[in-house]
C-alpha cells in the first residue's frame, strides 16, 4: 500500500514529530512527564471508589494468579482504553491543528497522524510499565506473557491508528467529528467491559434469552473490539492465561480492516488537503 | 532535459456559496453544496529548464502562487501533469514547522526531516544552518523566546540548506536585515553557479531583474509568454502601468489656497500616439484657478519614483518662463522635450508658491502619473537613463590619456 512505502521513506520524519509530540507535551510543568501517569491514576481512584467501594462490583479472582485487587483489574482494561481514546483524539486534531504545515510544505501526511499515535503509544508504555511494577509487585507472574502483551499492544496501536486515519479526514470536512466522538466515547466507555466485569453481561444475556432468531445480547456485545481488546489484556496482565484463540483473531481482524479502510480514504483525500483545510 | 515539465495543468478551486461545513448543514439541506467552478491555473505549459533560474510573474490572482503549490505538490493540478527531476524544497514560508516549546536545535532536526532531510545530513549540516541564522548563542532556547528576525533567518536557514536539486521561493526573500539579505543573495548565486534550478515567485522587478534569466508570465490563469527574462519581464512591466495622462481623483492640497491646481494632463509632445520611451518628451498641462489675483508666482512640477524617490523639479523661474500673474481660471502648459527617466511609472506633483518660493500657495502630491515603456530595449535598473556608448581602446590610449 501506497501509504506504507510513504511512511518507510520518512521514517525520520515520523520520528521527529514523535519526539516534537512527547517533548512538547509536558514542556514548563513541573512533574513533565509524571503528568501523563496522573489521568489514569486520577480515573483509577475515582472508578475504584465508585465501583468497588460504592456499587460494589466484585470482580473473578484471576485465575490462575488468584489476584484480587479491582484497582489492579480496572488498569489492566483502563490503560488501553484510554491509550485508544488518545490516539484517535489527538489523531482527529492533528491534520487541522498543523494546518499551517500542510498548507505551506510537502510531506506525507499520513505521518502527523501516525507521530501522533506513536507519542501516545510511548506515553501508554511508560504507564504500562508501571502497572507491570505493580503487578509484580502484587504477586501476577507477569512475565512471560509479555512479549505477547507487546504483541497485543502492537495490535490495538494498528487499530487505533487505522480509526483516527479515517476519522481525522472526517474532521477535515466535518468538524463535528471531534465532539460527535467524544459523546461516542463516553457511551462506548460503559459498553466495554472495563469498570465492570463482562460476566456480568453474559449472565443478563442468558436470563434474557435470545433476542431474535439465534442472536443473545452477548453476541451484539461481543461485536465491540474493545470488548476483546479488554478481554485480551486482563487474560495476559491480571489472570496471567492465554487469551482466547478467537478472541486474538477477533482483534486482529478487527485491526487490519481498520487500517485498511482508514489507509485508503486517507490516501484519496490527502492530496486534497492543502485545500480542503 | 528540463528540471520541471509541465503539461497542461489546470487547477480548478470550488468557490462556496454556502459550504457545508457542519453536518447539520449538509444533512438539513440535503444536497451538495452550491458552488462555482474557478479556474486558478487553465492549460499551463512550461518547460523549467535545467540550471535556470525562473521568475513566474503576473498580478495577484493570476495564478503564479497556485502553479508554484503545485510545483511544490501541496497543492494537486485537476488536470494535466507536473514532472520535476530532482530534489524539490520549498520556502513558502519559513519557519511554519517550528514548535515554539522546543529549542533551536530540536526545531532545527524536526524542520529539517519535514523539508525531507535524513539524520546524518542534518547533523553534518548543523553548524552551517546555525551559522547562517546567526543564532549560536540561543540554540537551546525554544524559539518562542526569539526576536520575530531570529525565527524567520533559522527557518530559512534551514530550508536553504536541504540542498535541493530544485529551489522553489514564494517572495520571501525580503526577510531579515541588510546583511542577511547579502548573505541570502550569496547562497543564491552559488545556488546559480552550481547548476541548480530557482523558480522564483516575486513582485519586486528590480529584484528579479538581476536574479533570474528565463520568466513566465501569467494572467488569470493561463500562460501568457515564457521565454528570456529580459524580454517577459519587459513586457509584464510595460502592461502593468497606468495609462497616460491619467488624473488621480481625490487630491489633497496644502497651501494658503490662493491659487489651486485642479487637476493635471499628460500629453504626448507631438499628436502621434507612441508611448514615451527613454529620452522622449511629454508635455503636462496644469488647470489652474485663483481665488484673487496673484502677481509673479511660481508654478513648478516635481517628478517622484512611485516608492517616493524624488527624483526632478523644475518650475517656471528656473526655466526662465516666468509667470506674471494669475487671475482667474487657465491652463498652463510645461513641456519636458527630453526625460532622461528608466522604463517604469512616475508620479508627478505639482505646486504655485509666491515669488520668493517661501510661501506655498497649493500643492498636490500625485496630481498626474506618466510611465516610461522599454520600447522594447533592455535597462538595467535605477531610474535615471544614462546615454552611454562603449569602445574597445588601446590600452596605451588610455594609460598616457590626458
Amino acid at each position: 500500500m501506497s501509504i506504507l512505502s510513504e511512511l518507510r521513506d520518512s521514517r525520520e520524519l515520523v520520528a521527529n514529530l514523535t519526539r516534537r509530540e512527547v517533548k512538547g507535551k509536558y514542556k514548563r510543568t513541573v512533574l513533565g512527564q509524571l503528568w501523563s501517569l496522573a489521568n489514569p491514576l486520577a480515573a483509577m481512584l475515582v472508578y475504584t471508589l465508585v465501583f468497588s467501594f460504592i456499587i460494589k462490583i466484585e470482580p473473578d479472582v484471576g485465575d490462575p494468579s488468584g489476584l484480587d485487587i479491582f484497582a489492579v483489574w480496572l488498569l489492566c482494561a483502563l490503560l488501553p482504553w484510554s491509550f485508544f481514546t488518545n490516539v484517535v483524539t489527538g489523531g482527529m486534531a492533528s491534520l487541522v491543528g498543523n494546518e499551517n504545515l500542510i498548507k505551506k510544505v510537502y510531506f506525507p501526511r499520513s505521518a502527523l497522524v501516525v507521530a501522533n499515535g506513536f507519542s501516545a503509544f510511548f506515553t501508554w508504555s511508560t504507564e504500562m510499565a508501571v502497572l507491570l511494577v505493580v503487578l509484580l509487585v502484587v504477586g501476577s507472574a507477569v512475565l512471560p506473557w509479555l512479549p505477547l502483551v507487546v504483541v497485543v499492544m502492537a495490535v490495538l496501536y494498528v487499530f487505533a491508528l487505522g480509526i483516527s486515519l479515517l476519522l481525522s479526514i472526517a474532521n477535515v470536512y466535518f468538524r463535528d467529528t471531534q465532539h460527535f466522538v467524544a459523546i461516542l466515547f463516553q457511551i462506548w466507555f460503559y459498553a466495554t467491559p472495563i469498570v465492570y466485569p463482562g460476566t456480568l453481561v453474559s449472565e443478563r444475556s442468558d436470563r434474557m434469552g435470545p433476542l431474535f432468531g439465534s442472536v443473545t445480547l452477548e453476541d451484539l456485545y461481543r461485536l465491540n473490539p474493545m470488548e476483546r481488546f479488554a478481554e485480551v489484556f486482563r487474560n495476559l496482565l491480571y489472570d496471567n492465561r492465554m487469551p482466547e484463540l478467537v478472541d486474538l483473531l477477533v482483534i486482529i481482524a478487527w485491526a487490519v480492516g481498520a487500517l485498511v479502510v482508514g489507509a485508503l480514504v486517507f490516501t484519496r483525500h490527502s492530496k486534497r488537503l492543502a485545500e480542503a483545510l | 532535459m528540463s528540471a520541471i515539465s509541465v503539461e497542461g495543468v489546470s487547477k480548478r478551486f470550488r468557490v462556496y456559496h454556502e459550504r457545508n461545513q457542519t453536518l447539520k448543514a449538509a444533512v438539513m439541506r440535503r444536497r451538495r453544496a452550491s458552488y462555482e467552478d474557478f479556474w486558478a491555473l487553465r492549460d499551463v505549459d512550461l518547460e523549467i529548464p535545467h540550471g535556470s533560474s525562473f521568475a513566474l510573474v503576473g498580478d495577484n490572482g493570476s495564478g503564479k502562487s497556485t502553479l508554484l503549490k503545485c510545483l511544490a505538490q501541496i497543492l494537486y493540478p485537476d488536470d494535466g501533469r507536473i514532472e520535476t527531476r530532482g530534489r524539490v524544497a520549498a520556502l513558502l514560508e519559513v519557519g511554519s514547522g517550528f514548535h515554539p516549546e522546543l529549542s533551536g536545535r530540536d526545531n532545527v532536526y524536526l524542520n529539517a526531516s519535514i523539508l525531507g532531510m535524513k539524520r546524518p545530513e542534518i547533523a553534518r549540516k548543523f553548524d552551517e544552518i546555525v551559522d547562517f541564522a546567526g543564532v549560536e548563542q540561543f540554540i537551546d532556547q525554544p524559539v518562542k523566546n526569539y526576536s520575530s528576525g531570529m525565527y524567520v533567518r533559522l527557518g530559512f536557514a534551514v530550508a536553504i540548506n536541504v540542498d535541493p536539486e530544485i529551489l522553489l521561493v514564494d517572495e520571501v526573500l525580503a526577510v531579515g536585515d541588510a546583511a542577511f539579505q547579502e548573505k541570502c543573495a550569496q547562497k543564491f548565486a552559488t545556488f546559480k553557479r552550481e547548476g541548480r534550478t530557482v523558480v522564483v515567485v516575486s513582485h519586486s522587478m528590480p529584484s528579479l531583474r538581476t536574479m533570474v534569466d528565463h520568466a513566465a508570465w501569467l494572467q488569470k490563469g493561463v500562460l501568457r509568454e515564457v521565454g528570456p527574462a529580459q524580454g517577459v519581464l519587459e513586457r509584464y512591466s510595460d502592461s502593468t502601468h497606468e495609462s497616460s495622462g491619467a488624473t488621480i481623483g481625490g487630491l489633497v492640497h496644502i497651501g494658503s489656497g490662493e491659487v489651486r491646481i485642479q487637476r493635471a494632463e499628460v500629453l504626448p509632445l507631438t499628436a502621434t500616439d507612441e508611448p514615451l520611451t527613454v529620452g522622449g518628451g511629454l508635455r503636462l498641462r496644469l488647470h489652474w484657478s485663483a481665488a484673487g489675483r496673484v502677481e509673479r508666482p511660481v508654478v513648478g512640477i516635481a517628478v517622484e519614483a512611485l516608492d517616493g524617490t524624488y527624483l526632478a523639479a523644475t518650475n517656471t523661474r528656473d526655466a526662465g518662463d516666468p509667470v506674471d500673474v494669475l487671475e482667474g481660471e487657465g491652463v498652463l502648459e510645461c513641456t519636458l522635450p527630453d526625460v532622461r527617466l528608466h522604463p517604469g511609472t512616475y508620479s508627478v506633483i505639482a505646486s504655485v508658491t509666491d515669488e520668493s518660493t517661501t510661501e506655498l500657495l497649493d500643492q498636490v502630491r500625485d496630481i498626474a502619473r506618466f510611465s516610461v515603456d522599454s520600447g522594447g530595449r533592455s535597462w538595467s535598473g535605477g531610474y535615471l537613463a544614462l546615454p552611454a556608448s562603449w569602445d574597445q581602446v588601446a590600452e596605451s590610449t588610455s594609460a598616457v590619456d590626458g
